[in-house]
């Protein structure tokens, strides 16, 4: 069975938010709304201060609390693991946005352009079926499942691999199916050591953090 | 606005959602009153509407929150899972049996209305605690918070409400005192849990509406059941003029105390648990 996950290497994230921006354009996302965003996070006091880039966004977790809470069933999740939502379905009601515990979800009440006006291109890929709704990332599921189509594999052919982690300067973020112990994410896994985000929640978040190498 | 990676107040839900936890609570906790004190007429009949109104008031708040309502019907989906489905689904023979008993004046609809109250009463605190983003809220101890209050602010509703429009029933202040008994020690339940896993900036205005809580919605509840009883016993006609006074404003303090509680809880406790990482990153090691 597969079951699609990200992963970040904390190691090598440099925070340059080159995947939000291509999210954002992939997306066609209004402002305000980061589907991927790059937290910038300091630890410590001075002298003894360190600093971590982590990319958060929906984790498409194994037990979504979002979809338990759903009243309209426009939340689900797909057999490949991915968190879907459908827009013609949801009532924009936010329970989904306050049971999220990664703050993943979205709802802009109103159409919202980033100079006010929209412009050409905006009008172009503006979805009305997307406003006053609940959204968040899709794992570009699109992309994945037109991929797959063509016989690509997603994490590997770019065609067939989310926008964010195409777009990664560093190599930090990786995506593939974690159920297949030869997949690119399943050697990351084996290579290193990594957590997931809040795990204590017992959602099973599909989105792991490498932070150091397995030492022997 | 913030995003983190400190916890921020979340913004998805305002007064309007509040206004369903606030108002729909007490109007279901007035029809169990009523229910329990059952006395068919038209004082009481008028109280079964009010509390239908309130409820409907409530869910009022919620459809003018959600973003499409013209699809409000679809909240009924998913009653498998969700608890809002549930409190829908809850509301239907609540509002109806209400109704019906305000129109007919039988018990049988009154008791119907009564059960599908607290059906509906304990879905509210299910939705809340349901909700895994904000720490606040999924303390298993807000269910029987939602549910003890929604009742104490009922039983005050309908103390004021039998003051002014009737007698004051002596088994009502007991019933208040008693309500508002259990509902404090279930908040001092809930606030010392609470407080292992909320962000500071929620607990103050959660202690704020807290001591509000203690003074007006417990503490004077149960003065004014002792003044009762003392005026009672005593029969001094003084002490019997200040004993409905003091009753109404028991019964409107302890509902009060319970709103502000909600709407607190609500709008301005409702931090998320922002983001936080076990380990730090050990760079240059990457194989």
């Amino acid at each position: 069975m597969t079951r699609w996950a990200m992963v970040a290497d904390l190691r090598r994230c440099v925070g340059c938010q080159t995947c939000t921006a291509a999210c954002k354009h992939a997306n066609a996302t209004p402002p305000g709304v980061q589907w991927r965003r790059v937290l910038d996070m300091e630890v410590g006091e001075y002298p003894n201060v360190k600093r971590a880039f982590v990319p958060v966004g929906c984790m498409h977790c194994d037990d979504p609390p979002c979809m338990h809470v759903c009243p309209s069933t426009a939340t689900k999740k797909r057999a490949d693991g991915m968190v879907t939502i459908d827009y013609d379905l949801c009532i924009g009601c936010g329970y989904c946005a306050v049971a999220c515990p990664y703050q993943a979800r979205y709802k802009t009440d109103r159409a919202s352009f980033a100079y006010g006006k929209a412009m050409d291109d905006e009008q172009a890929r503006f979805d009305a079926g997307r406003v006053a709704v609940a959204t968040k990332c899709t794992f570009c599921a699109d992309r994945i499942d037109a991929g797959l189509e063509k016989g690509l594999k997603p994490g590997v052919d770019p065609d067939a691999t989310p926008a964010c982690v195409n777009s990664c300067i560093a190599h930090a973020l990786h995506f593939g199916d974690v159920e297949d112990p030869a997949s690119n994410i399943s050697n990351l896994l084996a290579e290193n050591r990594h957590f997931r985000m809040h795990e204590e929640l017992g959602t099973g978040p599909r989105f792991y953090y490498l932070w150091d190498k397995v030492r022997s | 606005m913030s995003f983190g990676p400190r916890p921020w107040q979340q913004r998805h839900w305002d007064w309007r959602a509040a206004a369903n936890f606030v108002f729909g609570g007490a109007g279901v906790g007035l029809i169990v009153a009523i229910t329990i004190a059952w006395q068919d007429s038209p004082a009481t009949r008028a109280m079964m509407l009010g509390g239908a109104a309130l409820v409907g008031l409530g869910l009022t708040g919620v459809w003018l929150e959600i973003g499409r309502p013209l699809r409000a019907l679809h909240v009924y989906f998913n009653p498998r899972t969700s608890w809002m489905s549930r409190e829908a689904l809850a509301s239907l023979p609540l509002l109806g049996c209400a109704l019906l008993a305000a129109l007919t004046g039988a018990f049988a609809w009154a008791l119907g209305a009564a059960l599908s109250a607290l059906a509906f009463l304990y879905c509210q605190g299910r939705i809340l605690q349901g909700s895994k983003g904000i720490p606040a809220w999924r303390e298993p101890w807000v269910t029987p918070l939602i549910f003890t209050t929604g009742l104490a602010e009922g039983a005050g509703l309908y103390l004021a409400a039998s003051v002014w429009i009737a007698d004051v029933a002596p088994a009502a202040l007991t019933l208040l005192s008693a309500l508002a008994l259990a509902r404090v020690l279930v908040w001092r339940g809930y606030r010392s849990r609470v407080a292992r896993h909320c962000d500071r900036r929620a607990l103050a205005p959660l202690d704020a509406a807290g001591g509000t809580l203690w003074w007006a919605g417990t503490v004077l509840p149960l003065a004014a059941l002792i003044f009762a009883q003392l005026a009672a016993s005593a029969a001094a006609p003084l002490a019997t003029d200040f004993a409905a006074p003091l009753a109404a404003l028991a019964g409107l303090a302890a509902l009060g105390a319970g709103w502000l509680v909600k709407f607190t809880l609500v709008t301005r406790a409702s931090f998320n648990q922002g983001f936080s990482l076990p380990v730090l990153p050990v760079r240059g090691t990457r194989s």
